[in-house]
């Protein structure tokens, strides 16, 4: 009996995510709306209160805000098969849209009109870049110190053929460096509000990454 | 083998993506493109172009069109799951601990503060979609048409308590009419 629950539990956080997802366009923000309508409102799953905290752990983990949204609400409400389903349930709409999606652009993508808008696209991909690149930056530097690492990190990647995800982990390793020897030497080092504020930033402007 | 290779270079990549879909895309490029050669940097930029036209995390849907290229179907399962493992491994672990720390009095008063400012950084990023969208330009006809339809769109959800999927759904068919 309890068996028979479970599975039904299970199945209704997979459709639960399964319908969110497609709409998920514009980010992983658009979609945090969406996700608590479902889960607080309609299927009272959680409190307005615990779904905040979903989102909390959301946006610390790496990873898209409404993946891990997913991965988290779908573990709480049923343990580790509660999370594989939402999972399951959020990446299939969109998997099967992407595939279906890069399947067309190969067929037509040979077609003038198509080639011709995608000249003018890449140069939009370019500017959608910088204008992600301003986006965090302008929440990432809080002092002379973060607005010197910027130029540094570009540097790095200019000159050596240093791997991203070293500077990624580096990075994280030279902000505790830091602020330990400014603490020793009694400065103060700001950055905890505008931290928060920096990750949602990023993955907001990442597309929920 | 080629699978291998796509979920190990993915799931690399899915462990280090702080900071969004964006801040991706110089490792998902020296990964795939510098190192595996598996495509050019203009195909590159066009899977960019299609991650980013469909619905989802554009990091994850670039790994899924980059697998499925090079390794079809299960190419793109691999890279997929690849992607979104190391989130699920961390959000688990955070998951088994959050019930201990939440019981302690700092992390308590954390996310007292936490939540009134998540409230906040939501309504800022309402603020960037609508700037984004041209809606705080000039007042012109396409101005106010996207201010309308903001507001028709927030008393339908407000008012009529409408299912956001449809407000969307709706708010298609409206753009349907009006801008094409």
């Amino acid at each position: 009996m309890e068996r028979n629950l479970d599975l039904k539990l299970l199945l209704q956080i997979f459709l639960t995510f399964l319908r969110i997802s497609p709409t998920s366009f514009g980010g992983g923000y658009a979609m945090i709306p969406l996700i608590e309508q479902e889960i607080v409102e309609r299927r009272k799953w959680m409190k307005p209160k615990e779904m905040t905290d979903v989102f909390v752990i959301a946006q610390a983990a790496p990873g898209a805000i409404a993946i891990n949204s997913a991965i988290f609400t779908g573990y709480r409400m049923a343990g580790y098969l509660g999370a594989i389903v939402a999972t399951i349930g959020v990446l299939l709409p969109t998997f099967i849209i992407v595939i279906v999606l890069s399947f067309v652009y190969l067929q037509v993508h040979d077609n003038p009109k198509v080639a011709a808008a995608f000249i003018s696209i890449r140069a939009t991909i370019v500017a959608l870049i910088i204008y992600a690149g301003y986006k965090i930056g302008k929440t990432a530097v809080v002092d002379r110190t973060t607005f010197c690492l910027i130029f540094l990190t570009i540097a790095l990647m200019c000159l050596t053929s240093i791997h991203p995800v070293v500077v990624i982990l580096g990075g994280g390793l030279v902000g505790i460096v830091i602020v330990y020897i400014r603490k020793k030497i009694g400065m103060y080092t700001k950055m905890s509000i505008e931290e928060q504020h920096n990750n949602y930033q990023d993955y907001f402007m990442g597309g929920g990454i | 083998m080629i699978l291998l290779s796509l979920f190990l270079t993915f799931f690399l990549i899915g462990l280090v993506s702080f900071g969004g879909g964006y801040a991706m895309i110089p490792i998902i490029q020296a990964e795939a493109v510098n190192r595996h050669g598996w495509l050019t940097n203009t195909e590159f930029t066009n899977v960019i172009a299609i991650a980013g036209m469909s619905p989802g995390p554009i990091a994850t849907n670039s790994a899924i069109i980059i697998g499925s290229g090079e390794a079809g179907f299960w190419g793109a399962v691999v890279s997929g799951f690849g992607m979104v493992l190391p989130s699920m491994m961390i959000i688990l672990l955070i998951g088994m601990m959050f019930y201990k720390i939440k019981q302690n009095h700092l992390v308590k008063s954390a996310f007292y503060g936490l939540r009134p400012i998540i409230t906040g950084l939501i309504m800022y990023s309402a603020l960037i979609f609508a700037y984004n969208n041209g809606m705080v330009s000039s007042l012109t006809w396409h101005t106010w048409s996207q201010i309308i339809i903001l507001i028709g769109s927030l008393t339908a959800l407000l008012y009529f308590r409408l299912h956001p999927v449809y407000v969307i759904l709706l708010s298609g068919l409206v753009g349907i009419a009006v801008y094409a």
